[in-house]
């Protein structure tokens, strides 16, 4: 090994004692530390990431003098996981140990005894490893300049998983406090590989008014090419659903294949299905576990355990752990169902590397013929070094409020000079005066100029123009009401023994949202943590079952865990469709769909959009293949179905997946003008009407009043019920649609819809691109594309039961025969 | 008298009373239109407790009585109480509100049944304060009695029921009705409801009485049994008399 000149001896002792030698990136970040600048450091899995972030501050340390052994804090880490700030705690300690480094090393998550909080306060460690709330917490605390003085480096771990999200503005408008408190103090962000590291390099750095200035970069050189392959059949794919049943054998082979297996699914009732399956085939009696997010945290800290100590072959597994510890023993990676992203795909991939000059290995199972596409797409844009950028947000308005509120608890603040200093945060730096006043408002008065208001403001300004909090119980109310994660009303699922009352003791298995408990009735049965259960009954906040045997057991399906596909590679999949030339890697039924299409109907080029009509059992079908995602095109069913209405063409229904929507009506659409139809001024007043009454908007209305604090966080154990807060937060909805639409919150809710949860921005996109382009096909009757999408009506819509299966798969078969009738 | 289509009827102890889908209802026969529970400035009351609710709360729940009162030209209105959220409510009213208030009063006599929020309403409103008012077969008081005799109209416990189909559930204000009384929902724009199923609805009703939903359109009749586990749930159309 050479001489490193920027290694001080004791670390080049220590690699050397390894037999490691640094990495390039490693040594790079310790060269722009000793320039004294910031730095994003994109790398790879495996690549010494959190070592090269904490190398600076360690050797910065490693030359104090013996003797000023203050007690300052030198460098703050921040990672979006609890578990990954204790795991890298426990990491740092061996070079630590090893190198005998006189430096104190401590976390602070929300399990810290408060006795150490306290004393964290005014002895600090030298490290101190926490996570954005945390770092909210300790910004808006009187004694916050003394604690951050000193402080040298922030390092942000996993910024990608952070930057563009509400929780990335809350950390944003941290940073922006710290350049205040501890100026000159440097930034290292560790991210994992993205499209467009620049807004990475700008979050890391104030931003100075109407420019921008980006931190240094470092990409560290790729690893190996992972090994994906893709599980398909020749002989047979589904048209539809997403739980890849027929290729559970050969997840079962893979699982034999390696020491670990990940296997990602994309939702929670998915995991819950998928672990139901793979135990039925478990002939060897593998110990195979489940991992999702509705699951008792002891419980999963349990499965967690048993993988640190390579105690399980398989873990099923939702994007729970797609950040997190590195498992060491984990040699392969499944992912079943569709992969959604490129940068989704290389993150989990990415759990089954450890070492950057091997190859991670990784399997995908497509789970019917679009999510063949779609594997094939990101497989090769994974290969290619491709990734789907993000459309970048604006700063939330009720983060901003939120913010507002803890800097009063801090200290008295002038209006002027706390407004220049959020905008020097990324997120806000196009924050106006005006949105930042009726945040300031919001937060004194509820913005209400009311001598009932007034009279309890909770800022009150003084003589001199500053701000103050009005009493310091309000210090108390911010410290429970911060953070920007805002959960679902859950109801805690509790597991008796047969034959006991209700409501009798029962081992606590999970929560599961309440609006799914609430349409059970005693007796319903469901799949929950593995378990086939019974519902017995709902006492207080707890749904009590017992174990039971059903095959036709529901699974609960959740809110959460639904990304929608990527822009990004949905383009892709586009790309493939519109490509005969690039069928041939697929498989034999699936080129068989796409040649029928081809010659029955036609197959769309990559920049026009589809719509197909076809008359099928009294009914008028249009079906359009605009592959924005499922939400997307709810949102479009939505406003097409309206528009139809009015063109007295008596709609009827519509459904949407990731790759279609259909909409059936009583009259034949395909006189229509498809250009009006589609025309993107539909986004106006019918959008504004639907959202109106949207539930999934009113759900997103609540998290805004929430973390802005307009109504209470739900406290376990001693808040009002959940249902209680909800149904308060739809009242005042109602309220201020009518009688102040341009209220700040409503602004903050439009804004979170139109980023993702509804995409409308993402739909409004579509509709420019397709302009004019729009390709339209009357069929007698549906096409092959088509099957998926009309599959999936029957499905959302019918009960379960033996005959009604049997009536569904008749109804099934018959429709697929006629699509592929070559006549 | 009798019902047109859009429109649910119900008759307790031999009079028959309409239920509006606004959560009103109203008694042809008199032509009186009951609120209950109105809860004037419950929003503003937050303040104290320096939680800045948007105060236009009074303002949407005298809009909406306006607009029943315009569809049925009541000659008498009767408050079943809680009208007003709390004592000093009434000094809280913006003046938009007061006039549009005292407009209402002058259109139609009141009745004020007081409640346990408004046990003393203001003296300038006009019209009647009463604990208790009877009529007919009918006796009007805020707070339900377990020991009621037939014919009691009340308010007091804001009841809501929820239905569940296709996987989603929908919750909505409820009458509560069976031949002995009937129930109204809270009308305040801020008031929340109580699950038909709590004891404290549940119990006062015997094994057998009605909620009848608030739809966008009209009102949806949901037949339940008191003892819970029914598997009945969805709203069906049709017009329940009882008594």
């Amino acid at each position: 090994m050479g001489q490193t000149p920027m290694l001080p001896p004791r670390f080049q002792d220590w690699f050397a004692a390894k037999g490691w030698s640094p990495r390039p990136h490693q040594l790079a970040l310790i060269e722009t530390a000793q320039r004294g600048n910031s730095v994003l450091l994109v790398a790879p899995t495996g690549g010494g990431k959190t070592l090269a972030g904490f190398l600076p501050s360690l050797i910065d340390l490693a030359a104090r003098p013996r003797h000023s052994r203050a007690s300052r804090l030198h460098t703050l880490y921040i990672s979006p996981l609890k578990a990954l700030a204790v795991d890298v705690a426990r990491n740092l300690e061996t070079p630590v140990a090893e190198m005998e480094l006189a430096i104190t090393v401590e976390t602070r998550t929300g399990d810290t005894p408060v006795a150490r909080r306290q004393r964290q306060r005014h002895a600090p460690p030298d490290f101190l490893l926490t996570t954005p709330e945390q770092l909210a917490l300790l910004i808006a605390h009187p004694r916050a300049p003394q604690m951050f003085e000193h402080l040298k480096t922030v390092v942000l771990d996993e910024l990608h998983a952070l930057y563009n999200s509400k929780r990335g503005d809350l950390l944003a408008l941290g940073l922006a406090r710290l350049s205040l408190l501890a100026p000159g103090h440097r930034r290292v962000g560790l991210s994992a590989t993205v499209a467009d590291p620049k807004p990475l390099q700008r979050f890391l750095l104030p931003q100075p008014p109407g420019t921008e200035t980006l931190a240094e970069l470092v990409v560290a050189k790729g690893g190996a090419k992972p090994n994906i392959a893709i599980s398909a059949s020749d002989s047979y794919v589904p048209w539809a659903g997403h739980l890849a049943r027929h290729a559970m054998l050969d997840v079962m082979t893979a699982i034999g294949e390696a020491k670990t297996a990940l296997i990602f699914v994309n939702t929670r009732s998915q995991a819950e299905r998928t672990f139901q399956e793979l135990w039925k085939l478990n002939e060897p009696n593998w110990p195979i576990a489940l991992h999702h997010g509705s699951l008792a945290p002891e419980q999963r800290r349990k499965v967690e355990a048993a993988m640190a100590k390579g105690a399980l072959r398989a873990v099923v597994c939702t994007s729970t752990l797609d950040l997190g510890i590195d498992w060491g023993a984990v040699d392969k990676v499944i992912c079943i169902g569709a992969p959604k992203g490129a940068a989704r795909l290389v993150q989990r991939i990415g759990r089954a590397n450890h070492r950057l000059d091997k190859p991670s290995a990784a399997l995908l199972v497509p789970a019917n013929r679009f999510e063949v596409l779609e594997c094939n797409a990101a497989r090769d844009a994974v290969l290619a070094g491709e990734l789907d950028g993000e459309r970048l947000k604006q700063g939330s308005l009720d983060v901003l409020c939120q913010h507002i509120w803890g800097m009063a608890v801090a200290a008295p603040f002038h209006a002027d000079a706390l407004y220049a200093e959020i905008r020097s945060a990324m997120p806000f730096a196009d924050l106006s005066r005006a949105d930042f006043d009726a945040a300031l408002n919001f937060v004194a008065t509820g913005g209400y100029a009311l001598k009932s208001y007034d009279r309890y403001a909770r800022l009150r300004q003084l003589p001199d123009g500053r701000w103050r909090l009005a009493h310091p119980r309000l210090g108390q109310a911010y410290r429970l009401n911060v953070g920007v994660i805002v959960e679902d009303p859950m109801v805690d699922i509790r597991l008796q023994s047969r034959g006991k009352p209700t409501g009798v003791g029962g081992r606590r298995l999970g929560q599961l949202e309440e609006y799914f408990v609430e349409q059970l009735s005693a007796g319903d049965t469901f799949v929950f943590a593995g378990d086939v259960l019974r519902f017995e009954g709902l006492r207080e906040n707890a749904a009590y079952v017992t174990r039971t045997h059903d095959p036709e057991a529901q699974v609960p399906s959740y809110n959460g865990g639904k990304f929608p596909l990527s822009t990004f590679l949905a383009q892709r999949v586009r790309e493939m469709v519109s490509a005969p030339e690039r069928w041939h890697v697929l498989p034999e039924p699936v080129q068989e769909w796409l040649k029928i299409q081809e010659w029955r109907s036609v197959i769309p080029g990559p920049g026009q959009l589809l719509v197909e009509h076809f008359p099928r059992a009294n009914r008028h079908y249009l079906v359009c293949y605009p592959f924005e995602g499922r939400l997307a095109h709810q949102t479009l069913g939505m406003l097409l179905t309206r528009r139809l209405e009015r063109a007295r063409m008596k709609p009827l229904g519509f459904i949407a997946n990731e790759y279609a929507l259909a909409v059936w009506a009583a009259r034949d659409m395909s006189g229509l003008d498809m250009g009006g139809l589609f025309d993107a001024d539909m986004l106006g007043d019918d959008l504004d009407a639907w959202l109106a009454d949207s539930n999934l908007y009113k759900r997103t209305f609540r998290n805004c009043a929430i973390i802005a604090g307009l109504i209470e966080r739900r406290m376990p154990g001693k808040e009002k019920s959940g249902r209680q807060v909800t149904f308060s937060s739809d009242l005042i909805y109602d309220v201020l649609r009518a009688h102040e639409p341009d209220h700040i919150l409503l602004r903050a809710t439009y804004a979170d819809a139109g980023n993702g949860l509804l995409d409308i921005a993402r739909l409004s996109d579509m509709l420019a691109r397709v302009r004019s382009r729009i390709v339209t096909r009357k069929l007698d009757r549906v096409s092959p594309l088509a099957v998926p999408a009309l599959l999936e009506i029957s499905r959302e819509m019918v009960a379960r039961g033996e005959v009604e299966e049997d009536i569904l798969r008749e109804n099934e078969d018959a429709l697929i025969a006629d699509a592929m009738r070559v006549d | 008298m009798r019902c047109v289509w859009t429109d649910l009827c119900v008759t307790v102890n031999g009079e028959t009373l309409l239920l509006d889908k606004s959560g009103a209802a109203f008694w042809p026969k008199t032509r009186t239109l009951i609120f209950a529970d109105l809860h004037f400035e419950k929003g503003s009351s937050y303040a104290r407790g320096r939680q800045f609710l948007p105060p236009y709360d009074t303002r949407a729940t005298l809009l909406r009585m306006a607009e029943v009162m315009a569809r049925r030209s009541p000659s008498r209105v009767i408050a079943l109480g809680d009208s007003f959220h709390d004592p000093h409510a009434a000094e809280r009213l913006g003046s938009e509100e007061r006039t549009l208030l005292e407009s209402l009063a002058a259109a139609a006599h009141f009745i004020w049944i007081t409640g346990n929020h408004d046990p003393h309403p203001p003296d300038w409103l006009g019209g009647a304060v009463m604990e208790e008012w009877r009529e007919g077969g009918l006796i009007f008081r805020h707070e339900p009695r377990a020991d009621a005799e037939r014919g009691e109209v009340a308010g007091h416990l804001h009841p809501a029921a929820s239905v569940a189909k296709y996987g989603r559930g929908v919750r909505r204000r409820c009458f509560v009705a069976d031949a002995i009384r009937l129930l109204l929902p809270s009308f305040g724009a801020y008031t929340g409801g109580l699950d038909v199923g709590d004891p404290a609805i549940a119990g006062l009703f015997g094994s057998r009485f009605h909620a009848f939903m608030l739809g966008q359109d009209r009102v949806y009749a949901i037949p339940r049994s008191g003892s819970g586990g029914d598997h009945s749930r969805f709203p069906t159309r049709g017009i329940l008399v009882s008594g």
